[in-house]
């Protein structure tokens, strides 16, 4: 049960190098955040940060209002699931969720018990003799969140718990993590590049590009509202179609002219959003595409092809499964200027 | 079918090869188990002969058989204290050492490492009498002592416990200080457990190496009962060197054998660790 | 490095303290005597000693001892390098072949890592002894006029051969270890590409080997000049006439039995910038193979 909060808080290479350059936020008692961003983008870092493994060069790091930039990682109340696992290799399952329990001095019994019911919550208590490497891949990670499980940490830390794993699995343990979270109810920080996970796990999302937060909200407000083109570009599968426009009382994009729009500078190159979903095929639609693809994905179909008028231009649209064009065949369509978002193209910024 | 010559060639290449490497050892232990008159007459024997026991039995307990006093068991004993002496400290010294280096942030690493590092530009040969000096003057010679520790600071395995460290996952660490273990814990309870098997290599290939030593011990010991095998063997090969009525070429022989036989069944049982281990120190 | 690391003042010197404090007591303080040593005269009792500057290293180097025993080391090399290298190739390129009887070959092929030089020595050393030695009875009857104890090149051959012996093994590990890493696909692909197994070793394995080749170079080198010291001393000891006489040879014998201290420091320093240089040499290439 704890609150953490980010203070302006910046990391900085003895190189010059930085990684964090000014993160604010506060994290509310039992919520589960997402970061999510490109790989390098610095979510690991600031997760790392709140762990105590990497130092803080600048703001201030609480938990509960206590600052605890200089506390040592095993003091500040956190338990963390690694991209690997990180369990000891030469340890039992028992063995590994222990350890951190003795190390505080707990007396055996209290371990034991302690162990077990994180064990039986987790359903692997059949394997708590066993060695790491006599386990699955699903069955370490599961060890790996027992072990953070039975410090009763204040805060949940993940980074990147799920990527080591299959396709399938993955999702299972999607959902199996976000049961638990809701279950125990401890504030959890999640860090991930995959934006399917970041969406279906998420309270709230905190998208990261280079070191700072880019924006911050429940991730459909992030989906149907995004604060910048990087934003909108990163969330969202299948991704949002970009194209490059301009604005002179309509939206001109390649040859075709695009009305419904207002208000916007003339001049500038932009970037017009629409997300795949909300295209549509109808006979007065605003412009034409060549079918050079069909991806049937069961419950829906993407189709793929190329924007007319708009030179090599990619464009994907989301259709029920019983849309099926052929290759070469040239759909019209269509879309309501209110569902798109028009970005400057150089500094990123929303326009509308 | 056809006749697979280029199979047939690898086999008698390999057989041949086999051949040189294992003959002379195979003659050395047939001969050591003759009378000394049928080797005298006869030259080197290629089956085995009476008096496996009587020889072996003379070098290895009988005051006077093959040295002036001690015997082949003292100095099979002295061998051992060498041998594992020696890698048993080996193994403890560059760990410790290993571990600083990698895991911790000070201010002398950088230099630090560099000392260690500079001792394989000293090799014993070309430092042997000041080292002497320094052995003697501090009274450490002809004591284990002084034979083992020289030999134990060499830079070989620190390297090798470097290198391994290096390869152990960065999580595991981090792991273990969000579970609150400090600095001696994480080398008690992670890092030691985890080199097991590296350990084990080591030990094993240090305890040849230590078992072999030869100049060393050659020049840090003056008196019989501290000789080890190897040196016995200098001694043995001096006294039929000068000669006499019936050269006592069995026992020495015999005495190649035992001073051959533990290295070897060593290497021989735990062939795999060993040249596991042989083979990823020098990376 | 790590990218975390543990941040204590006194524990990281505790740890490092046993190696370095030996390191200084046997090793540098011993170099740094030999070092100054080789600057100085001794009188025959020990008792004066006087700074000389390089005459100990003129001296002793310009010797034509000095400069036989250089000759020597340099031929004694080569020739046990080239000798043992190829052979242990030749071992490990079939070893690796055959499935039959692969793992039993392997044993006995480097099963000799175990034995000491000096004991090797004496194995040789009545091998080829007048009296009983088969070899060397062997070695007159097919026609040479064999007799090592007075002639050098004679002498010469028992050395090398005996040292070429015992360092095969080690060898044939590494090569053995080195083709066993070469992928599956590698050897695949290029069955693919060249008929002849002959081509196929000389264009792709013995290239893929190279790393491997250069580090058993330094190795073997290192090997004949200071570890064939326990061959030596238990076959010739450098006779006939210093026929035999490595340089690490020399300096034994001149510092221990001729207790000239001053040349025998002298060549000691000029050993230690020969390891200097093979160690480059070596670090070198360690570096260049790290930016393949």
């Amino acid at each position: 049960m704890a609150r953490v909060d980010l203070k302006d808080v910046r990391k900085t290479y003895p190189n010059g190098a930085e990684a964090i350059r000014g993160v604010d936020m506060s994290i509310e008692d039992g919520e589960m955040i997402v970061f999510v961003g490109p790989s390098g983008c610095g979510k690991s870092t600031l997760l790392r940060m709140v762990a105590g493994l990497e130092s803080v060069t600048g703001g201030d790091v609480e938990i509960d209002g206590r600052r605890i930039n200089d506390v040592s990682p095993s003091e500040r109340d956190v338990a963390m699931v690694f991209q690997n696992y990180a369990l000891y290799p030469h340890m039992t399952v028992r063995g590994n969720m222990s350890y951190g329990l003795k190390n505080k001095g707990l007396p055996k019994s209290q371990i034991e018990a302690k162990v077990v019911e994180a064990a039986k919550m987790l359903r692997i208590d059949d394997y708590l003799d066993r060695q790491p490497q006599q386990l699955s891949g699903g069955q370490r990670q599961r060890v790996a969140m027992g072990r953070a499980i039975v410090r009763e940490p204040k805060v949940f830390l993940f980074d990147e718990p799920l990527s080591n794993l299959d396709a399938k699995l993955r999702v299972q343990m999607r959902i199996e993590i976000k049961r638990l979270q809701r279950r125990m109810n401890v504030t959890s920080i999640y860090v991930t590049h995959d934006q399917t996970e970041a969406m279906t796990l998420a309270d709230r999302l905190a998208v990261i590009n280079e070191g700072r937060v880019e924006q911050m909200g429940a991730p459909m407000e992030l989906y149907s509202n995004p604060a910048t083109l990087f934003v909108a570009s990163f969330i969202g599968a299948p991704a949002i179609n970009l194209i490059p426009a301009r604005f002179d009382g309509a939206l001109q994009a390649g040859s075709m002219s695009l009305q419904g729009f207002s208000d916007l500078p003339t001049g500038v190159d932009l970037m017009l959003g629409i997300r795949p979903d909300v295209l549509t095929i109808r006979e007065d639609g605003q412009f034409k595409m060549n079918v050079d693809l069909v991806e049937q994905h069961g419950g829906e179909n993407l189709i793929y092809g190329s924007l007319d008028g708009v030179v090599d231009h990619e464009i994907c649209l989301k259709s029920g499964q019983s849309v099926l064009p052929a290759i070469d065949d040239e759909l019209t369509l269509g879309f309501d200027p209110a569902t798109s978002f028009v970005f400057r193209t150089d500094t990123g910024e929303r326009l509308k | 079918m056809k006749f697979d010559w280029h199979t047939v060639s690898t086999h008698i290449i390999l057989i041949l090869g086999a051949i040189f490497m294992t003959f002379p050892v195979w003659v050395a232990f047939m001969t050591s188990t003759h009378a000394p008159e049928t080797i005298l007459r006869e030259g080197l024997q290629l089956l085995p002969g009476g008096h496996f026991f009587e020889t072996y039995n003379e070098v290895l307990f009988v005051e006077g058989g093959v040295m002036k006093k001690v015997t082949a068991m003292q100095m099979t004993k002295n061998s051992l204290i060498l041998g594992i002496g020696f890698a048993i400290g080996k193994v403890v010294i560059s760990m410790l050492a290993a571990y600083a280096i990698v895991y911790f942030r000070f201010r002398l690493a950088a230099p630090l490492f560099w000392v260690i590092f500079m001792t394989l530009l000293l090799p014993l040969e070309v430092r042997i009498i000041p080292s002497y000096k320094v052995v003697a003057d501090l009274g450490l010679l002809d004591t284990h002592t002084g034979l083992i520790i020289p030999l134990i600071a060499s830079a070989t395995g620190t390297f090798f416990f470097r290198q391994f460290f290096r390869s152990v996952p960065e999580e595991l660490l981090e792991a273990a200080r969000l579970d609150g273990a400090g600095a001696w814990r994480f080398f008690i309870d992670i890092l030691v457990p985890l080199s097991k098997t590296m350990i084990a290599a080591i030990l094993i290939i240090m305890f040849v190496v230590g078992w072999n030593q030869y100049l060393w011990p050659l020049i840090m010991t003056t008196k019989e009962e501290n000789y080890t095998l190897v040196i016995g063997i200098k001694q043995i090969y001096q006294v039929i060197a000068e000669g006499g009525e019936l050269p006592q070429f069995q026992k020495a022989f015999a005495l190649t054998i035992l001073a051959t036989l533990p290295p070897v069944l060593v290497v021989l049982i735990f062939q795999n660790w060993f040249v596991k281990g042989l083979v990823e120190s020098e990376k | 490095m790590k990218r975390v690391q543990f941040e204590h003042s006194a524990i990281p010197y505790m740890f490092i303290a046993p190696q370095i404090i030996i390191i200084a007591v046997f090793f540098l303080w011993p170099a740094a005597q030999a070092v100054y040593q080789s600057f100085l005269l001794e009188d025959a009792f020990g008792l004066s000693s006087q700074f000389v500057w390089f005459k100990n290293y003129f001296d002793t180097i310009g010797s034509t001892s000095w400069l036989q025993a250089a000759g020597f080391t340099i031929v004694f090399s080569t020739l046990v390098t080239i000798l043992s290298l190829a052979i242990a190739l030749l071992l490990a390129v079939k070893a690796n072949e055959v499935i039959r009887g692969a793992r039993t070959y392997k044993t006995l092929l480097m099963w000799a890592y175990a034995i000491a030089p000096p004991v090797a020595g004496l194995m040789g050393n009545l091998m080829f002894h007048p009296l009983i030695g088969d070899l060397y009875k062997f070695m007159n009857t097919i026609g040479f006029d064999f007799d090592h104890k007075l002639d050098p090149y004679d002498a010469g051959f028992v050395v090398v051969l005996i040292s070429v012996w015992k360092q095969v093994s080690v060898n044939f590990i590494f090569f053995l270890s080195g083709l066993q890493g070469i992928p599956k696909s590698v050897n695949e692909a290029a069955l693919m590409d060249e008929k002849s197994s002959f081509r196929r070793f000389w264009t792709i394995t013995f290239p893929l080997l190279a790393p491997t080749t250069f580090f058993l170079m330094v190795i073997n080198i290192t090997y004949a000049f200071f570890e064939t010291f326990g061959i030596i001393d238990t076959t010739t000891r450098g006779a006939p006439g210093g026929a035999t006489t490595t340089l690490v040879f020399k300096v034994f014998q001149d510092g221990f039995r001729g207790a000239d201290i001053g040349g025998s420091s002298a060549q000691s320093v000029v050993l230690m910038l020969m390891v200097l240089g093979l160690t480059v040499i070596q670090f070198r290439f360690i570096e260049r193979k790290v930016h393949y």
